[in-house]
């Protein structure tokens, strides 16, 4: 198992150095060890700063952890994750490149010559559903067009790994459902790994294999763990299957606490 | 399309209302007497002129060809310039940009030249330089190198972290970033200085060629100014507004050419 998984986390700490020196450093997450299979669509969910995104910058290479180790298909990580692609909450697109070139871009720096990268990606942003809107630049799309064009700019580059991070956060709730399902739907074509971090349990559920919850930090860890038992494919309409709504009571039975706990430290930091 | 009609009717009604109380106050004699026992032009023409004889002058100018020379080499001074210290500006705000200690160092001395009047050098690159083009273009270039600096710098310090990440993650190199996210920010930000930066550059050449030269439009006003020829200063004044219209309209152009990706006119000053 070990050896065979997409992503290892092994006893990860992640601290920040303190807002002064002589404050203590601040410990966002400790002890965490989460194992990612080939494939497997892993939601990891908690309350607001609890150091999610924390988490999956460390899993990016973004961030290195205080201690422990991440293995990447048994490999310790050094320096960036070449084999993942990242989808941000926040925007992330070019701004000065058309919707196509946001999509070829990812090829380009990769070396592929410029027609096949852009060949390829109105391919993507086909599939995206954004075939029409090629050579609008960021600023002409809605919000949902450009995650669907983060979501494209990401897969064209075929990452084995795909990291989340509140993907769909800013979208409303009908576009964040649709997102869902076009994610659902290309990732069932070709089964990546999924880091899907998200505070919305019902996402969580509704897209993931296994959801992995979070306590409040600081110093968060996981506090369990739940296979969905609801078969695939899924779209919308599995929010309204009973099994569903007992996994969803389960779950939110354990989250709720470490919510309150959350919003209590939040508090007292503010 | 209505809008824009009314709106340019109305700017042109600007014009005409100032010049005909230009002309009228310079042509049309009235009496006050508790101000003066004599008829009298409210706008002396002595020290106002009128708009005809200003119009005049300038139509003869142009007509016999003595601006166009003028007009050239205040042309060529201000893109000198302007070339010359947009390059250097965007040059050394990338390096202080991307290499904090260096910034660091030369912040100081950075504020200190920014904060020198610039005024007061004309006379020491005209003592370097000479009389020619080369010390009105040096004075441009202090100018216009830190606006441009000031940008670039900015720009490239405030590529948004998670665009940055982004980039990283998609694969890019240290040189791929350069291209890719550093130095299109940094065009953005240059741009949006750039009316500026050429109004600038322009300034830089006027005031050269006023404080000492054989050529240009400051050269001419500044010869009429010696011999209280108020109607060649005006003249002077209205080719050079003329021309500050032009270039501003290319720039324009430009701009909106440059920057097709950026939403509404987040145009500033």
């Amino acid at each position: 198992m070990a050896q065979a998984c997409a992503v290892g986390l092994r006893d990860i700490s992640i601290a920040f150095p303190g807002a002064s020196r002589a404050a203590s450093p601040f410990v966002a997450v400790q002890g965490v060890n989460l194992e990612v299979a080939d494939g497997e669509f892993v939601a990891i969910v908690g309350p607001t700063g609890c150091g999610k995104s924390t988490l999956l910058n460390a899993t990016a290479g973004l961030l290195k952890p205080a201690s422990g180790t991440v293995t990447i298909h048994g490999t310790p990580l050094s320096g960036l994750n070449r084999a993942a692609g990242y989808l941000f909450q926040a925007e992330a697109l070019f701004p000065w490149k058309t919707a196509l070139d946001n999509v070829a871009i990812g090829l380009e720096v990769a070396g592929t010559d410029t027609d096949e990268a852009r060949a390829r990606a109105r391919k993507w942003l086909a599939r995206v559903g954004l075939a029409a809107f090629a050579d609008r630049y960021p600023h002409q799309l809605s919000g949902g067009q450009r995650k669907r064009v983060g979501l494209a700019q990401v897969l064209i580059r075929d990452p084995k790994i795909l990291l989340m991070d509140e993907p769909f956060g800013p979208l409303d709730a009908q576009t964040r459902q649709i997102m869902g399902n076009l994610l659902l739907d290309l990732w069932s074509q070709d089964r990546k790994a999924v880091m899907f971090v998200t505070h919305d349990l019902e996402e969580a559920i509704s897209l993931a294999d296994r959801v992995v919850i979070m306590g409040a930090g600081p110093a968060s860890r996981i506090i369990g763990q739940w296979r969905v038992p609801i078969p695939r494919p899924r779209d919308i309409d599995v929010r309204l299957e009973p099994a569903f709504h007992h996994l969803h009571r389960e779950i939110w039975a354990a989250l709720k606490d470490e919510v309150v706990k959350g919003y209590r430290q939040s508090e007292v930091a503010s | 399309m209505r809008n824009r009609f009314t709106l340019f009717t109305l700017q042109v009604l600007v014009a005409v209302v100032l010049i005909a109380i230009w002309h009228f106050g310079s042509t049309v004699k009235v009496s006050i007497p508790a101000l003066s026992p004599k008829p009298f032009y409210p706008l002396d023409p002595f020290f106002f002129s009128t708009p005809l004889a200003v119009f005049e002058r300038t139509f003869k100018d142009f007509y016999t060809g003595v601006i166009w020379y003028h007009l050239g080499i205040t042309l060529l001074e201000t893109m000198l310039a302007f070339a010359i210290g947009a390059f250097g500006g965007v040059l050394v705000g990338f390096w202080f940009a991307r290499k904090a200690v260096i910034a660091a160092v030369f912040d100081p001395y950075v504020k200190m030249a920014n904060a020198l009047p610039r005024v007061v050098l004309a006379p020491i690159f005209a003592l370097w330089l000479g009389l020619g083009i080369w010390s009105k273009v040096a004075l441009g270039v202090t100018l216009v190198f830190f606006i441009v600096f000031f940008n670039v710098y900015q720009g490239v310090k405030e590529v948004s972290p998670t665009l940055l990440a982004n980039a990283r993650m998609l694969g890019m190199s240290e040189r791929q970033l350069m291209r890719n996210v550093f130095w299109p920010s940094a065009l953005t930000w240059m741009f949006s200085s750039l009316h500026t930066a050429v109004g600038f550059a322009l300034v830089g050449a006027v005031v050269g060629e006023y404080l000492g030269s054989a050529a240009g439009l400051g050269y001419r006003i500044h010869q009429a100014e010696g011999v209280f020829d108020v109607t060649g200063v005006f003249s002077g004044m209205l080719v050079l507004s003329i021309f500050v219209i032009i270039i501003d309209t290319v720039v324009s152009a430009i701009e909106n050419r440059l920057l097709v990706w950026r939403p509404a006119p987040a145009t500033q000053a």
